[in-house]
């Protein structure tokens, strides 16, 4: 039986992965998978503490997490089709905008 | 029949306002045709209510309850004080009634020939329209706040209609100057009215007279009263000190110099005199002001009208001093006869203005009398009916104009006013010698217009000259509702009408003094159209060698006593100077300077943190980053 305090162990380094990984990489695809992971991290260490805890709760916010993340893959993954077919790019640093 | 009419009374001004709203509103898109039968017509019914009112209290004249009254709706409450919209139809303002709806009437329909190829015609009826409505409002108003509206009204229907024509310089000038000179007035006419609401307490007319009789008031109190709202009188019906807005004033179209600046708005002051007789009666003081501003103002304005070449400018002077002459009457307690005169003149005037206008169309625009002459065969209607007018102005025996101006200087005699009737005499013929000089240099001579080949002379259409001669019959007639009371008491139709208005008069002249003033009258009115006569017929050279005789008063006449010179250089540069200096030290420095100060300390703090907004997606996930770490610290600490 493996410890829950391994899968914990496990979330984190996920989660500081997606976080670097996000700061580290400048393509939009990139920092879209780098989100992708940070929120499978948040779901592992929810069914963790579910299964430690013998509480059903923490299952029913993961099986919500996947279909919140299916939706917004679809749309941030379309955004990203349409931002490639205006500007011919996809690295964050070019699109900027936003610049005060 | 008539008294379910007569109750309908409030809807006199309601009828002309309705119309103007038309008019403004879809003005535009009504066909020409309509837009003056629409506006003469609310006019006309306007008139006929006004009749049957005026014949429901004929018949009860001299009872106390000769009157009506209706109240819409209250207006103001605050406190203590309250005012309503309400309506008061009595004696006085059914002759005011009367005289604004049938004189308005036939010069709307003048109008309707005199404007018909102007592009701004449904403009120039809703205008006029709306002046009737705030005419209305003013004479039926049952209390001073109402009144003021209708005299601010009548002021702004004034303005518009004199720059009517704007695009004229001098005509959008002096509109400006109309509108700022009774601005004058009507500060002191404002705080009349403030203190007699904080003194008497209500604005009612009744109110203000029955406190004036009782007592209630100090004397001190009722003069200051009496003399701020004369001020404003002043402005309004253009009297020394104020009258200098008036003879520019003629720059609107004619009718509107003939319904305004003549018969019935500029007429507001005497009007609003005599319906708060009562206060003027109880203060000396502002009576006898009241009498020698209209005295000195009825000479001066008619020695003003000497000189002038402009065939308008006469008839505006001669306006101001016939207002002069009211106000004598009301200054002399004869407010009757002030009134009376006020009705004649109305007819009279507007008869000589819409002559006049006739004769300026007929010559397409000329208004300059040095350029008419021998126009009496090219105008075989508008002659004999200007002819009329001038005969009834200067007072020629049984015509309007001599009851009404006998009537005042008699009671001036009468009360002991010597020297007021001195110059009211002087007035009347230098009234005859202006006017004559006026016919003779326009409708006999030589024609000295340059005629423009293709536009011959030509008499006005019937729209235009049937209003005159029906003006002109009114003219000849209206004098025997007012005859002298040495025709016996009951003679003075006009004087018993309005018998519970106004108090009865202190003094009467014997019979035998009546008639040696009336002959004097007479002579006075001949002398100054033989004057005439000798100096613009017989002699034509006589006015120049006259004016190289005495150069200094010539000049003196010619530049109008330089009053308004000598008003520029005391009271409008200054002002203007110190505007400018104001504007560029306060408005420059201080005003605009504080808001461009505020602006700039908001521009240097957006710029300052605008350098957070790098627009680059990993700074902006690096603050979240840290702000989250910041905050579960924050939470576990």
């Amino acid at each position: 039986m493996i410890p829950s305090a391994a899968f914990l162990i496990l979330a984190v380094v996920l989660f500081v992965l997606g976080i670097v990984a996000f700061l580290v990489k400048r393509d939009l695809l990139t920092q879209f998978m780098a989100v992708e992971v940070m929120l499978n991290a948040g779901n592992l260490a929810f069914l963790a503490l579910s299964k430690a805890l013998g509480r059903p709760d923490g299952q029913v916010v993961v099986l919500f997490v996947i279909t919140v993340a299916a939706a917004e893959a679809v749309v941030g993954l379309a955004v990203i089709v349409l931002v490639f077919r205006q500007r011919k790019t996809i690295r964050t640093d070019d699109l900027k905008e936003l610049r005060g | 029949m008539g008294a379910s009419v007569a109750g309908l009374f409030w809807v006199i001004p309601l009828l002309p306002g309705a119309s103007a709203l038309v008019l403004l509103v879809y003005g535009r898109r009504l066909p020409r045709a309509w837009i003056a039968w629409q506006a003469s017509g609310a006019v006309f019914l306007s008139l006929v209510l006004s009749a049957a009112a005026f014949l429901d209290l004929a018949g009860r004249v001299a009872k106390p309850d000769n009157f009506l009254s209706r109240t819409l709706f209250a207006w103001i409450v605050s406190g203590s004080f309250r005012t309503a919209v309400s309506f008061h139809f009595d004696p006085l303002a059914a002759v005011m009634a009367l005289v604004v709806t049938g004189v308005g009437f036939l010069i709307h329909v003048y109008s309707a020939g005199y404007m018909a190829d102007d592009g701004r015609l449904s403009r120039y009826f809703a205008f006029l329209n709306l002046f009737t409505f705030f005419m209305l409002v003013l004479v039926l108003a049952s209390d001073i706040v109402l009144m003021f509206v209708g005299w601010e009204g009548v002021g702004l229907c004034s303005y518009l209609l004199i720059g009517f024509w704007f695009e004229r310089t001098a005509a959008a000038k002096a509109g400006m100057k109309a509108f700022v000179v009774n601005r004058i007035g009507d500060a002191a006419f404002i705080l009349g009215i403030l203190f007699l609401l904080v003194n008497v307490g209500s604005g009612g007319f009744g109110a203000i007279n029955a406190a004036a009789g009782s007592g209630s008031l100090s004397p001190a109190l009722i003069t200051l009263i009496a003399i701020l709202l004369f001020v404003g009188a002043t402005g309004k019906s253009a009297q020394i000190p104020l009258y200098i807005w008036l003879p520019d004033a003629m720059e609107g179209p004619t009718p509107v110099s003939a319904l305004i600046h003549a018969a019935t708005m500029v007429t507001a002051g005497v009007y609003m005199v005599c319906r708060l007789s009562g206060l003027f009666a109880a203060s000396a003081a502002a009576s006898s002001v009241v009498a020698w501003v209209g005295a000195i103002t009825a000479v001066l304005a008619a020695t003003m009208a000497l000189v002038q070449n402009d065939i308008k400018r006469v008839l505006a002077y001669s306006t101001i001093s016939q207002i002069g002459y009211m106000f004598i009457g009301c200054g002399v307690g004869a407010y009757s006869a002030g009134l009376f005169h006020l009705v004649t003149h109305a007819f009279f005037k507007s008869l000589l203005f819409l002559a006049a206008g006739s004769v300026i169309h007929a010559l397409g625009g000329e208004q300059d009398m040095r350029g008419m002459g021998g126009l009496k065969k090219h105008l075989p209607k508008t002659f004999p009916v200007f002819l009329i007018g001038a005969l009834a102005i200067s007072g020629v025996p049984f015509l309007s104009g001599f009851f009404s101006k006998d009537a005042i200087l008699t009671s001036a005699f009468a009360g002991g006013h010597i020297v007021i009737y001195g110059l009211g005499l002087a007035g009347a013929v230098l009234t005859a010698f202006y006017m004559f000089r006026l016919i003779f240099m326009t409708f006999y001579g030589v024609e000295r217009a340059p005629r423009a080949p293709g536009h011959p002379v030509h008499e006005s259409p019937p729209i235009m000259t049937v209003p005159l001669v029906i003006l002109a019959v009114f003219s000849i007639l209206a004098g025997l509702a007012g005859l002298p009371v040495l025709l016996g008491d009951r003679a003075n139709l006009f004087g018993r009408f309005l018998e519970g208005v106004f108090r009865p008069e202190a003094h009467h002249a014997v019979v035998s003094t009546e008639i040696v003033l009336i002959l004097a009258a007479t002579a006075s009115a001949l002398l100054g159209i033989g004057l005439a006569f000798l100096f613009y017929r017989r002699a034509p050279g006589t006015p120049a060698s006259l004016a190289r005789s005495f150069p200094g008063l010539y000049r003196l006449l010619v530049g109008k006593y330089y009053v308004d010179e000598a008003y520029d250089a005391v009271v409008v540069r200054p002002l203007v100077r110190s505007s400018e200096w104001v504007y560029r030290h306060f408005d420059l420095g201080v005003v605009d300077g504080a808001l461009n100060g505020t602006a700039a300390a908001a521009g240097s703090a957006g710029r300052g943190l605008n350098l957070l907004q790098s627009g680059l997606v990993r700074d902006y996930a690096l603050a979240f980053l840290l702000g989250a770490i910041l905050f579960l610290g924050f939470l576990l600490i």
